[in-house]
């Protein structure tokens, strides 16, 4: 029992808001200064906030920038329910409760070859760390309802890629889906990779092209999360082994960012 | 006798003749086999710990969403997804027991044969305890389908005890007119303890599409709205039998942990507050010492029973 005598100091997982703004009606960006949290926060990943209050669970949101110089991580969440509206009061100089960096993150290729990012709705944030690495060899295209929802379109341009907005009432860019400028920038050119996170409707027709065509395509997953790490098996998917049996995987764990070959989308 | 860790007071307690450096055990289900908490801490600053519930065979669990929050608590609707006995007692069995810290098999299955072939198998490992579970509200077989009757469960765990040698412990329901029938028909068979409560049958339906969060429609409600339920079951039920109870239920703080031990656990499980915070079982640890400390109480042990009622 040589541990014995040393109490050992129990994180509290707590770490600075440094500035707090409002996108649009319902969507937030928080930056929260944690360094060593940064310091190993890979694109693809999310961090667990545990809202002040009477709150149980915590909320996975992914994460939109990571500034390792700056020691600070930038988080981009929409107002959902009674937590995410917590959390949304929260202002520079408060502290938030950040259980992270957790999950698996997304596969990034040489720099130099060409990718094409999609977003849907909140599923956009987790595509400007991507950006940001790729630069001008992205090609970001957003699907939104409509202008207002619209949110994050000048930092994928500041970051040097090629920016395409679709919304579906037609009140900015172009009116329809993601996937009607996706194919004609797939014919354009053949991007090295697709990345996509958004609602399973689109993330499926994206994975069917993505098949189609035989790129490489890995895609951000959701499901309502319970301990974040793992261990409590609560945010099941289905997704295919290597034999081609189906496995009941974890998004906090095994994802939230898988091979679109993998995830078994009517299951 | 060996003094604490976190400060003054000696923490240890004995469960069936199991020392434990303290009573705080992370239940069956928050914790898979340790693995993915061993990164936060040594999980040898444990008391023990309740590895998740095993099956004879892999299952692959419950279509999601499975989980719920809950006012001061949640439901979960995982239903029991393992990879399966074989797999657990080659793959991470053998981890666990080199974690210094008491190792507790949760086992279930569809019927008191596989069942008693699981503790056999359980039996000649080094495990320290086994933790038969009757008590599973979100399986269709097995699970409270033999914890909701003093017979069934009876059967049950004749078939278990005569498999092992090993300390068995049964893990109990809620969801039962009378729980303390139950705990005396699971004594009567050879049972060493009793933990309780598994979680509460409950249900949440969205507003809007007017269906049930849970893709199972039903689930087990958990975290701190349960916890009176657990200290007066608790209660009741070491007051019914002879055999060492094993308290669980909505435990998030170490005066929670005091308490469920006055009201007659020999040690406590903590499970919905390692989903809020990683490192909640420690915490309570400490809690508890300072509760101890603070009361000039000078082991955790004594606590146990304590509670006088009116």
């Amino acid at each position: 029992m040589c541990q014995s005598t040393n109490n050992i100091i129990i994180p509290t997982l707590r770490y600075p808001v440094r500035c707090m703004e409002q996108l649009n009606m319902t969507t937030w960006s928080m930056v929260v200064d944690c360094p060593e949290v940064a310091a190993k926060a890979v694109p693809g990943q999310f961090v667990h906030l545990l809202p002040d209050g009477n709150y149980t669970l915590r909320r996975p949101i992914s994460i939109c920038e990571i500034n390792r110089s700056a020691g600070t991580l930038r988080l981009v969440f929409e107002v959902r329910g009674e937590g995410t509206e917590t959390l949304s009061h929260l202002r520079a100089g408060d502290m938030v409760n950040l259980l992270g960096s957790l999950g698996h993150g997304f596969t990034l290729l040489e720099q130099k070859q060409p990718v094409i990012l999609i977003g849907g709705g909140i599923g956009t944030p987790p595509m400007l760390p991507l950006a940001q690495y790729y630069g001008e060899q992205a090609t970001v295209i957003c699907g939104f309802r409509n202008a207002g929802a619209a949110i994050l379109q000048q930092d994928f341009a500041k970051a040097g890629a090629q920016t395409v907005l679709c919304t579906d009432d037609g009140s900015a860019g172009h009116h329809g889906l993601v996937t009607q400028p996706l194919a004609e920038l797939i014919n354009e050119r053949k991007p090295a990779m697709l990345y996509a996170c958004g609602p399973m409707p689109m993330l499926r027709a994206i994975a069917n092209m993505a098949k189609a065509q035989g790129i490489p395509c890995e895609v951000s997953l959701e499901e309502r999360m319970g301990c974040g790490v793992g261990a409590c098996l609560v945010c099941a998917c289905n997704i295919y082994l290597d034999d081609g049996s189906v496995h009941a995987g974890h998004v906090c764990k095994d994802g939230p960012v898988f091979d679109a070959e993998r995830v078994v989308w009517n299951g | 006798m060996r003094k604490g860790w976190f400060g003054m007071a000696d923490l240890s307690v004995t469960v069936c003749g199991v020392p434990f450096k303290n009573p705080i055990i992370p239940a069956s289900g928050v914790f898979g086999y340790g693995r993915e908490y061993a990164q936060y801490y040594p999980l040898s600053m444990l008391g023990g710990i309740a590895a998740k519930g095993t099956t004879p065979l892999k299952q692959n669990g419950n279509p999601a969403p499975r989980i719920a929050e809950t006012p001061a608590g949640m439901l979960n609707s995982v239903g029991l997804q393992n990879p399966g006995m074989e797999a657990f007692i080659h793959n991470e069995l053998p981890w666990l027991l080199q974690q210094d810290t008491v190792v507790l098999a949760n086992f279930a299955g569809p019927s008191p044969e596989a069942c008693a072939e699981s503790a056999a198998k359980l039996d000649a490992t080094d495990v320290h305890m086994l933790e038969l579970n009757i008590s599973c509200p979100n399986v269709k077989n097995g699970g409270l389908a033999f914890g909701a009757q003093a017979d069934t469960a009876a059967a049950m765990v004749r078939a278990v005890r005569n498999a092992t040698k090993k300390p068995l412990v049964v893990k109990l329901s809620p969801n039962v007119t009378d729980i303390t029938e139950i705990a005396r028909a699971v004594e009567a068979e050879g049972a060493d303890a009793v933990s309780l409560i598994n979680t509460l049958l409950g249900m949440r339906i969205d507003l809007r599409t007017r269906r049930p969060i849970l893709r199972n429609n039903t689930g087990g409600l958990s975290g701190p709205a349960v916890f009176p339920v657990a200290v007066r079951m608790v209660w009741q039920v070491s007051n019914a039998v002879k055999i060492p109870v094993i308290g669980m239920g909505g435990v998030a703080s170490g005066k929670d942990a005091a308490e469920l031990m006055m009201a007659g656990a020999s040690a406590v499980q903590v499970g919905t507050a390692v989903l809020t915070d990683p490192y909640a079982p420690l915490r309570i640890v400490q809690e508890l010492n300072a509760f101890l400390d603070e009361n000039g109480i000078a082991s955790a042990a004594e606590l146990t029973g304590t509670m006088q009622p009116w």
